[in-house]
């Protein structure tokens, strides 16, 4: 923490670019982040909880290992990916914004990524998977379990 | 390299082109989002070893370019200077196409775009329908530049205006110049941008701001990415030239966090131009000193609202606030703050490189220039289309978007996003401008432009979209808080087979409510969607309410999949498909679905073969009837 905050000067302005940190190194943002940040910046920890509640971007629980982000773009959704997300919640019996309890996976949803022509699209790890179907669903996650394996 | 100064911009140009010059040939990959998704950077890789393998690298140029646009058809690779177009490049293709096509000079078929209509085969990249209606102005320079390259965009007369305006106009020419091009905001609301730095300009403050809004929360809509991306010395350049009219010494770029690519981008774009002395202390050696930093956004579709954003950037909840002021009375942290999107910020240099009056001359009377779109959906060419205004919807959907995909019939385009609407079929010869799709109850929006066909439930798109607004809405209003909700449970029911006689009264009731008592654009315009879908498609609404069915066959709950036994063949597909074995059946007997556990995902329609299309949905009465007798009254073969 006390690296992140040697690039900042101690500035209300620098809240979510200090918060985009943590996000990226911890995964989260824990309670003790909270009150080191508000001890660096000087502003209360009730502003701070404000603040990151209010942005998507933070978690304030850590995420599963596995990311799975399904995009719900209007692209998509005319394509069909409320049926992709309904396989997925059903397949890892989990809802959006959620972890499983073996902590492998979260499964997230994000409002577009612009990369339409593909859609509809459900992104694992960083990696893109356009057009997806709904029986490759399963595929998917078994593909992802079996590189854990590995 | 050092900074440099205006006398030596020319110079290093000249520079910049001499030492390419026995590069004849230029392979350029495209390497947008989009074909990043198809892994274009390891075809460019395979171009760049094939290259030196045949020992053709004082010769060939290789270059990961900025977004081409023709997105479905990724990855793309074009040779110049010929233009040569290639589609869906494989990695097996790489050494044939440097053996035959660079080498050899030959045409690799087989890698051609075919148009679907007539079956020709098209060789150069602006032949290709997708590219011939288009003017690609702002956009066309993406394909030739490497983003991560200035040296690309200064070989391209990057920086010219930049030079022209610091040292050749003063600030109120630069004004008068935007002026009378008369470019409007691309952001959505269409505000003339000219006049807008002109009130900011004008504003007495010992420090003043100016802002790239590149927070493109338009669900469908990626042009304004493809920019930062793609070509983001333009976005900087523009920025500059009015920081100066405005005389602004700081910037920010507000951008998307889900933009990994445009962040890379811009940032290392930033770090070139500040080495070079683009931006800084005294730029390019005049008197004028200006810098930008980039901001990421953090998730939250209210930041594009102006007065959110400026509050986002201070470091707190992105909530918008009342105007007056304005912002560029008021702005960031209470100084005077010009904000406008990308897309226009990318127009500046042009309109001060090639004069107002070329620029006034591109559209309609009201609506000057290009603009960029996001053409996708159920369309053949999805991808990003640069069009000058007044075209017409239909040229756009069908001559350059290639017609509706798998030959079904074309229902409704949505522009605006969610807080456009939906324009139906009989619309199509509207104009785009940002007039008339104000009165045809939709909007300019950013220009995403999703296009919409027989299988789409418009009342499913207007629960889609208000389910977005009312996540989205940022809670300071009610109007637009609990009227949101309350939108979006009116609308669920309907979908779910639960609606009532009243409902429709309510939504309209409702939807008037949160216009009128919303502070910001988010509220002001989030019942469009319902408002234009109840004005256009209010069959379907009542479909669902009185009959509960679903016409577009898509709401799960109104819907049912069965198996045709007179087409069944008994292939055992969907049978081994299906995630909740749901259907049974043998080899070569007809299959059946068990209706109690069906969870309606689809699989069994998307793999039964088209030959033998046994599996359907149906809704309505078909669909009691099937529920009634599942299993009873079918015969095996």
């Amino acid at each position: 923490m006390e690296k992140i905050f040697t690039e900042f000067k101690a500035n209300q302005r620098d809240l979510i670019h200090i918060l985009h940190m943590v996000q990226a190194e911890y995964g989260y943002i824990s309670p003790e982040a909270i009150a080191a940040i508000s001890k660096h910046l000087k502003i209360s920890e009730n502003e701070i909880y404000g603040v990151l509640t209010f942005y998507k971007a933070f978690c304030l629980k850590p995420r599963g290992e596995h990311l799975i982000t399904i995009c719900m773009g209007t692209a998509c959704h005319v394509r069909g990916a409320p049926r992709i997300l309904d396989e997925f919640k059903r397949e890892l019996g989990i809802e959006p914004g959620e972890t499983s309890d073996d902590n492998l996976f979260t499964l997230e949803t994000v409002n577009c990524v612009g990369a339409c022509a593909l859609g509809p699209i459900v992104i694992s790890n960083g990696d893109y998977h356009g057009q997806m179907k709904t029986r490759e669903v399963d595929k998917l996650i078994g593909k992802i379990k079996r590189d854990i394996k590995e | 390299m050092d900074k440099i100064s205006v006398t030596k911009l020319e110079e290093l140009k000249a520079e910049i082109i001499d030492s390419r010059k026995d590069q004849m040939t230029t392979i350029t990959v495209c390497g947008g989002t989009g074909c990043h998704a198809y892994g274009c950077l390891q075809i460019a890789e395979a171009f760049k070893d094939e290259i030196k393998k045949q020992k053709l690298k004082d010769q060939v140029d290789v270059r990961t370019t900025g977004c081409h646009g023709f997105c479905e058809r990724g990855p793309i690779t074009v040779i110049q200077p010929e233009g040569i177009f290639y589609q869906r490049v494989k990695l097996e293709d790489i050494s044939e196409v440097v053996t035959q096509t660079i080498v050899n000079k030959k045409i690799i078929d087989r890698l051609l775009y075919v148009e679907p209509r007539t079956g020709e085969k098209i060789i150069e990249e602006k032949e290709v329908p997708f590219y011939k209606k288009q003017k690609r102005i702002i956009f066309g320079n993406n394909g030739f530049i490497d983003p991560t390259d200035i040296n690309d965009y200064i070989a391209l007369d990057g920086y010219k205006a930049l030079a022209k305006v610091l040292f050749d106009m003063t600030a109120d020419e630069v004004i008068a110049e935007v002026k009378n091009s008369r470019l409007r905001g691309r952001g959505g609301a269409g505000f003339l941008t000219g006049l807008k730095w002109e009130i900011c300009h004008n504003a007495h403050s010992d420090m003043k701001y100016i802002i790239c809004n590149a927070d493109e929360g338009d669900p469908g809509a990626y042009m304004d990415r493809s920019l930062l991306e793609g070509n983001p010395h333009s976005v900087i350049e523009g920025m500059i030239i009015g920081a100066y009219a405005i005389g602004a010494s700081e910037g920010f770029i507000y951008v998307r966090m889900e933009y990994p690519l445009a962040v890379k981008n811009i940032t290392l774009a930033l770090e070139q131009a500040r080495k070079l002395g683009f931006l800084g202390h005294s730029i390019l050696g005049s008197e004028f000193s200006f810098d930008i930093h980039v901001f990421k956004g953090a998730g939250a579709f209210v930041s594009g609202e102006e007065t959110s954003m400026m509050a986002s950037i201070e470091g707190r909840r992105a909530f918008p606030r009342q105007r007056p002021p304005f912002p560029a009375e008021k702005g960031l942290w209470g100084k005077p703050t010009n904000i406008n999107n990308v897309e226009t910020w990318a127009n500046i240099p042009l309109i001060l490189n090639k004069g107002a009056d070329w620029y006034a001359q591109i559209g309609t009377k009201k609506s000057k220039g290009t603009k960029i779109f996001s053409l996708v959906g159920k369309i053949n060419n999805t991808g990003l289309v640069e069009v000058p205004m007044g075209i017409t919807l239909k040229e756009i959907i069908y001559e350059i978007g290639g017609g509706i995909k798998d030959g079904k019939k074309f229902k409704a385009v949505q522009t605006g996003g969610p807080s456009g609407g939906c324009i139906p079929a009989h619309m199509l010869d509207l104009t785009i401008d940002f007039d008339t799709l104000t009165k045809a109850g939709s909007m300019m929006g950013s220009g995403g432009m999703i296009v919409m066909d027989e299988d789409t439930c418009m009342v499913d798109v207007a629960r889609y979209f208000l389910d977005f607004t009312q996540e989205e809405s940022c809670g300071k209003c009610v109007p637009c808080r609990v009227g949101t909700r309350q939108l979006v449970e009116i609308l669920t029911r309907i979908t779910q087979g639960k609606g009532e006689e009243t409902d429709i009264k309510k939504l309209e009731d409702l939807a008037e409510t949160i216009k009128a008592g919303s502070l910001c654009g988010l509220g002001q315009t989030a019942p469009n969607p319902v408002l234009t879908t109840l004005r256009y498609f209010k069959n379907e609404y009542e479909a669902h309410i009185e009959q509960k069915s679903c016409p577009a066959l898509v709401c799960k709950d109104l819907i049912v999949y069965d198996i045709d036994p007179k087409k069944c063949v008994g292939c055992l597909l969907c049978l081994k498909n299906c995630p909740v074995t749901a259907i049974s059946g043998e080899r070569k007997q007809v299959h059946v679905i068990d209706q109690d556990l069906c969870i309606k995902c689809g699989a069994c329609l998307d793999v039964c073969p088209p030959k033998i299309s046994a599996v359907a949905k149906y809704t309505g009465k078909k669909k009691k009837r099937i529920l009634k007798n599942p299993k009873s009254k079918r015969v095996k073969k």
